[in-house]
């Protein structure tokens, strides 16, 4: 048991250009996945928070426990199954209808897929926001649908910032389950240089490291952010206190 | 004129039934309180009105028609029969300004312009202008609770329900509220106020409603309800209060 750092270090300068467009797509991924992925799941988890008037008429009552059950179903599935199972099965299934590609068929998984992480996160930011606020909207004659939009939105991406900045990382990470796809994502270049020079451990170092590096700036990035949403809220305060 | 017709309305928690078939009507211009003991029903009443809960039985009329009824509008009726809570719930993501046109510009479609004068000037008459660009979660109780009459003066509406506006606030910040809200009665906007304050309801109130166990025991004018009240409860409730 050795490793060779000079060797490592040679693989990562020779096949730099491999690399680095390993780390485009796997950056194109978590970025495209975590964003699709948060609309998704502001969708499905406002779906998913919408109460049942006993005033509606009938058919809307039906519209929405049927998109409820929906909502349900999708959650159930998709956090309950490998991404990398998804990937493949949504892939064949839908490519007589999609004609697609590798690359659409993955950004379309792993945005679906984040979606119903994203759902769960929404739904708990959603009840950790007191009632109060809702009725506030309601007593002002607001529909269920600004109050999602305009109030309960904003403050439950607020409070689970956290988390959603979480899905982020593990997507930096989870992207590389499409590798399935023959998507040339990071892990998938890390295995076509290895597979060359056979120097696996150096060569799946390189890649480690490099993972680390963008797990490492996402964070710093969404500790940044999260310190920016913070600080609008105690600069308002001094505003009016000056 | 009868602005509001509430007739038999009834409200159950499960087995508890918290209102047992209340009549009230509300005149325009008239301040109504609805005083009683916790648990009499009083805010259910409140929040029954404004529909924030469903009554299970009974009818509300208002502008001739039953809000119960299937099919209503009840997003444009809640607009102008708006509510100001014991807790103030200022929407927190939104400074005061926002607070105040928010309703303005989503449901009545009011342009921004006019909605951000029109918040201006109830603000100015709440007394919290100055804090227009604040962020609602730094104010204290008191300007919490204005911000909240302002919010629901900027509505424009027939009605404004008090749920126990003062009960979550400081003893020092409790007067600035009811001076506002005494002001608002002077000129002659019809309100409805739970209160635990029996000195403000008694003079600001046209009506005084007393409730007991989910029934109202006794109405009449301030005047009848404090000092001469005929109801053996009312006289019970009010004996600390008359005797001061």
């Amino acid at each position: 048991m050795s490793i060779d750092l000079a060797k490592a270090l040679s693989i990562f300068i020779n096949n730099f250009d491999m690399f680095m467009h390993g780390v485009m797509l796997t950056l194109l991924f978590a970025f495209v996945g975590t964003i699709v992925g948060l609309l998704i799941g502001l969708v499905i988890g406002g779906i998913r928070a919408i109460e049942i008037n006993e005033t509606d008429s009938n058919f809307v009552i039906i519209i929405k426990k049927v998109s409820q059950l929906f909502t349900r179903f999708y959650i159930w599935v998709l956090r309950g199954t490998p991404m990398m199972v998804q990937a493949l099965f949504f892939y064949y299934f839908l490519k007589p209808v999609f004609h697609w590609n590798y690359l659409t068929a993955g950004l379309t998984v792993i945005s679906v897929n984040t979606g119903a992480y994203m759902a769960e996160i929404i739904r708990s930011g959603i009840q950790s926001i007191s009632k109060g606020q809702s009725e506030a909207a309601k007593s002002l004659g607001m529909s269920s649908f600004d109050a999602l939009i305009y109030i309960i939105f904003p403050q439950a991406i607020k409070n689970s910032f956290p988390s959603i900045g979480n899905q982020l990382i593990v997507n930096i990470k989870d992207s590389s389950m499409l590798n399935v796809l023959s998507i040339t994502e990071l892990f998938f270049q890390t295995s076509s240089i290895a597979g060359s020079n056979y120097r696996y451990i150096e060569t799946y170092l390189v890649s480690a490291v490099i993972y680390l590096i963008l797990t490492s700036l996402a964070s710093l990035l969404l500790n940044y952010t999260e310190r920016r949403i913070n600080k609008s809220d105690r600069n308002s305060h001094v505003d009016f206190c000056s | 004129m009868e602005l509001l017709e509430i007739k038999n309305l009834k409200k159950s928690f499960g087995n508890l039934e918290v209102l047992k078939g209340i009549d009230l009507n509300i005149s325009k211009g008239e301040v109504v309180t609805i005083i009683g003991s916790s648990g009499s029903g009083k805010s259910t009443l409140l929040r029954c009105i404004n529909l924030l809960e469903k009554p299970n039985d009974g009818a509300i009329y208002f502008g001739g028609k039953n809000i119960l009824s299937k099919g209503m509008n009840i997003n444009q009726y809640r607009s102008r029969i708006t509510m100001v809570f014991q807790n103030f719930n200022l929407f927190d993501n939104l400074n005061v300004l926002d607070n105040c046109t928010i309703g303005q510009t989503k449901v009545l479609k009011i342009s921004k312009e006019e909605a951000r004068n029109r918040a201006l000037h109830y603000l100015e008459k709440v007394g919290m202008a100055a804090f227009k660009d604040a962020s609602s979660t730094t104010l204290s109780g008191g300007q919490k609770q204005r911000v909240a009459i302002a919010r629901a003066l900027c509505m424009n509406p027939e009605i404004i329900l008090f749920d126990e506006p003062t009960s979550a606030l400081d003893p020092e910040m409790v007067n600035d509220v009811l001076e506002v809200m005494k002001d608002l009665a002077d000129e002659g906007l019809t309100m409805v106020i739970v209160t635990h304050e029996m000195q403000f309801a008694k003079d600001v109130s046209s009506r005084v409603v007393f409730m007991d166990k989910g029934v109202i025991a006794e109405s009449g004018t301030p005047d009848e309800i404090f000092t001469n009240p005929k109801n053996e409860r009312t006289r019970q409730f009010l004996s600390r209060f008359i005797n001061n």
